[in-house]
């Protein structure tokens, strides 16, 4: 199918690691092992939310793989925050999701990987973007490459894996608490590094906007800077979608995404990140009575402006009906 | 110049000073001393450029020796050839930080050397300006011997090392700073055409 | 499968010859009468019982000796397997791959147990029974990718993902086409295909590199490409063209069947997991006229791409010194009928 290999598991663990963070564990139940991967990988999690009408409607997220599982084998872990704004999925796993429960589970994807001809790499996370970080430090320290990591949060208990991370890391980690004035002091990290260092930061888009800022003025070149800018997809007014080949028309809800509109409709649409980063759902627009929302990081500028192609993981339309060549 | 048709090969543009940089590394030879004059010239950024020139040996360069001198920079290293000016620009390298720009200006063969060396001390692509000045020669390496042939002006060559003929593809290694030279008669041997000298 | 390996050269007095069940096996590149470039990239999904593609991995009569050519090369060329130190959790990645592969399809010829870390490989065609530790490079006689490349039948090259694009950083490349690893080696895609004439322009290089930038675990690729060769040498490389060229210039009307081969490509592409590198590998197959004439559909086909294909590629694909030969000794066997649809013979 159009999101590639799918692998049947089990959730075996729930775990709070802070107020508003679950670890999850994953078993794979049909048998063989699940395959090893690259520290900045994630996966993409289908879940069959209980709407308050009593239905189901289907739910695809995308989570990053934390790195306790990085070699593979019985099962995956990952890390949920609960985001009360977010479409339903995070909410439906805090609350609902019990262990024992049955999903089904993509391939690792990483399109946040680490550069491996750098010579030191300078992590960043704020807040949920440690799961990624944390998974980069851990491949890193496994294979005696120089690493630092930073680590800003809102409170102490905010902070989930920080202990554990600080106790693993010592002083390669820092944590900055910002409820105790504590900022990370971009300019002085950035200013002494050898060069060879690239620098990943996974956090808010503002946190990765300013310290990627930061980082230009200080004279870093642009192939040495990362960031994991997935998009929790938003929602927005609803609008008629029509697919031009397969003849199919309906509509996207306010609280659905394009691509979930289509895959409701019974289309195997392709997709692979699910956050407007990889450009594997990019679908040519045959007409568009309305304004293109575009909410990617894939296309260009000149690329948006123009209007041929479209996102559906992330973008819509806001007015009356988009029609798809699909 | 006309752009080059072949994807390896590298384009060359016009130095400029990036402003964010927190030191500037110009590694230049012969009328490349020029080109960074004329980007240099006045600039703020000269307070924190180190200048590595190399002249060319069997000209008097005194002239681009002059200019350099008189733009006041930060440092000013004179070498006696590429060899040694690489020797320089490692140990210097060796304790820079990420907010380093090169810049790069010369021969085709010398930027070459220059640009290969830098990405081997884990300077970025994109860190590095390069700007063709001077003679259109090429540094090549000879696919059957491995030997390296600096200041190749024209196809085919001569390999001093193994002594085939070499036709100069438009194949580029940046890893090796060199065009592919492959044997032109291999197919009927003695059959060599008249030089072709390389374009700018 | 059982195999019964041929004891055959691809030097000096080139003894290589394909049975009969080989040649039905061969993996024909055309299915049309003309041929351009395309991204003609398809999944790398199980094929018919005893053809290229019945297994990802694919070992047949010619194992043997072509791991013993390579040695021969690899003794005189040490640079042909190369990587960059980067590249180490790519190899044994490759290593899991292939040893994998060859021991779930070719349960006959090899053996793999795991315990842990503990593998042990047994290769009985080449009499090799190893224990190591996967991940201690000191536990293999040599890097992983060189140990299980010089027991593996294709060239291969390690890709590593980074700044969108792919770059060759590592690979065993001992039966070419006439590209060399050691100068493309730290390359990226564009810069690598560099030197083939049109398919940039079609823009074949930048769909094919998006593709494979998202190319995802699990989910292998394949394509086919092709060339010619004169004798059946498997190093064609730029280091010895000057000892090989010479032969494009024996061919004659009356040894073209002997001679000249096809020489196809079966390209294979897998993301690698713990490394998130692509392998691609290059897997060869060699055909004399001769014997391709034996299927009369490829006599006819092959004589129709021959004599229409355009200047540039025949050049690219150094062709010009025994096309018109080749061509002429084809049209004996190409009788005007209509060819019919797709790749197998009649």
């Amino acid at each position: 199918m159009s999101g590639g290999v799918q692998f049947p598991v089990r959730v075996a663990e729930i775990e709070a690691v802070s107020p508003a963070v679950k670890r999850l564990r994953l078993e794979r139940h049909d048998g063989p092992s699940l395959p090893p991967y690259s520290a900045g990988s994630h996966t993409v999690l289908t879940l069959e939310a209980r709407t308050l009408e009593g239905g189901t409607r289907r739910i695809r997220n995308a989570y990053s793989l934390l790195g306790t599982t990085l070699g593979g084998g019985p099962a995956y872990e990952i890390a949920v925050l609960r985001s009360p704004q977010s479409r339903g999925g995070s909410v439906f796993i805090h609350d609902q999701l019990a262990i024992g429960a049955t999903l089904s589970m993509s391939a690792p994807v990483n399109l946040f990987p680490l550069h491996r001809t750098a010579r030191r790499h300078v992590l960043v996370a704020g807040g949920i973007g440690i799961t990624p970080i944390a998974a980069m430090a851990r491949e890193l320290a496994a294979a005696g490459q120089p690493f630092e990591l930073h680590y800003a949060m809102r409170d102490e208990a905010s902070g989930a894996f920080a202990a554990e991370l600080a106790a693993l890391y010592g002083p390669a980690m820092r944590l900055y608490v910002s409820q105790r004035q504590e900022r990370i002091a971009v300019r002085d990290i950035l200013a002494h590094q050898p060069v060879g260092t690239h620098l990943y930061v996974c956090g808010p888009e503002r946190m990765i906007d300013g310290i990627l800022g930061d980082a230009r003025i200080a004279g870093w070149p642009d192939s040495a800077l990362h960031a994991e800018r997935f998009l929790a997809p938003e929602g927005g007014e609803p609008f008629a979608v029509k697919l031009a080949r397969s003849g199919i028309a309906t509509l996207v809800g306010e609280h659905q995404t394009l691509l979930e509109a289509i895959e409701a409709a019974g289309v195997d649409a392709p997709y692979l990140c699910r956050g407007g980063a990889c450009g594997q759902c990019e679908t040519p627009i045959v007409s568009a009575d309305g304004t293109l929302l575009h909410a990617d990081h894939f296309l260009t500028d000149d690329q948006k402006a123009c209007g041929k192609t479209i996102m559906t993981c992330v973008s819509r339309l806001r007015g009356r009906e988009l029609v798809l060549d699909l | 110049m006309k752009p080059s048709t072949i994807k390896s090969r590298p384009l060359y543009g016009t130095l400029a000073p990036v402003p964010q940089a927190t030191q500037h590394i110009a590694i230049v030879e012969g009328e490349g001393a020029l080109a960074l004059a004329d980007a240099f010239a006045g600039h703020e950024a000269l307070r924190r450029t180190i200048i590595l020139f190399s002249p060319i040996a069997h000209r008097a360069d005194h002239d681009q020796t002059a200019v350099l001198t008189s733009l006041s920079c930060e440092a000013l290293h004179l070498a006696s050839n590429v060899q040694e000016l690489l020797g320089t620009l490692v140990t210097i390298l060796s304790t820079a930080t990420m907010g380093t720009r090169l810049y790069v200006s010369g021969s085709e063969d010398f930027i070459g050397r220059v640009t290969s060396e830098a990405l081997r001390q884990g300077i970025e692509m994109d860190a590095i300006q390069t700007e063709h000045r001077g003679a259109p020669t090429r540094r090549v390496q000879c696919v059957h011997c491995k030997g390296f042939i600096d200041g190749v002006s024209a196809s085919p060559a001569l390999c001093p090392h193994c002594g085939l003929h070499l036709l100069v593809r438009d194949h580029y290694s940046r890893r090796l700073g060199a065009f592919m030279g492959v044997s032109i008669d291999a197919e009927s041997p003695g059959d060599l055409p008249p030089p072709e000298a390389f374009g700018a | 499968m059982t195999l019964s390996f041929h004891a055959e050269t691809f030097r000096d007095d080139y003894t290589f010859a394909n049975s009969p069940a080989a040649i039905r096996a061969f993996p024909f590149p055309f299915d049309r009468d003309a041929y351009m470039y395309t991204v003609n990239i398809e999944q790398h999904v199980p094929g018919p019982v005893q053809s290229a593609t019945e297994f990802p991995i694919h070992i047949d009569e010619h194992y043997v000796a072509e791991m013993r050519d390579r040695a021969i090369t690899l003794a005189e060329d040490p640079l042909r397997c190369q990587s960059l130190p980067h590249m180490m959790t790519a190899e044994w990645d490759l290593l899991e791959l292939l040893m994998t592969s060859m021991a779930t399809h070719y349960p006959a010829h090899f053996t793999l147990s795991r315990d842990g870390d503990r593998w042990h490989w047994i290769n009985r065609p080449m009499d090799v029974d190893q224990t190591f530790t996967f991940g201690d490079v000191s536990t293999l006689p040599q890097g992983p990718m060189e140990y299980v490349t010089r027991q593996c039948q294709g060239d291969f090259c390690l890709l590593d993902q980074r700044e969108d694009n792919l770059w060759m950083d590592a690979g065993m490349v001992t039966s070419q086409a006439d590209w060399s690893l050691d100068f493309d080696l730290g390359m990226n895609f564009m810069e690598w295909h560099a030197p083939v004439p049109l398919a940039h322009d079609l823009g074949v290089f930048e769909r094919a590199l998006k593709f494979l930038l998202n190319l995802q675990h699990g989910c292998p690729v394949r394509r086919l490409n092709w060339t010619m060769t004169i004798n059946p040498r498997l190093d064609t490389s730029p280091e010895n063209y000057h000892r090989w060229g010479i032969d494009k210039a024996s061919v004659t009307p009356e040894n073209v069947g002997d001679k000249v081969h096809l020489r196809v490509e079966l390209q294979a592409l897998w993301r690698l997991p713990r490394s998130n590198a692509i392998v691609f590998s290059i897997r060869g197959y060699l055909i004399k006229m001769d014997e391709l004439v034996t299927q009369k559909k490829w006599a006819r086909r092959f004589h129709r791409v021959l004599a229409s294909l355009p200047q540039p590629i025949a050049d690219y694909k150094g062709l010009g010194r025994f096309r018109d030969t080749t061509v002429a000794w084809l049209s004996r066997h190409d009788d005007g009928l209509p060819t019919s649809p797709g790749f197998a013979p009649d």
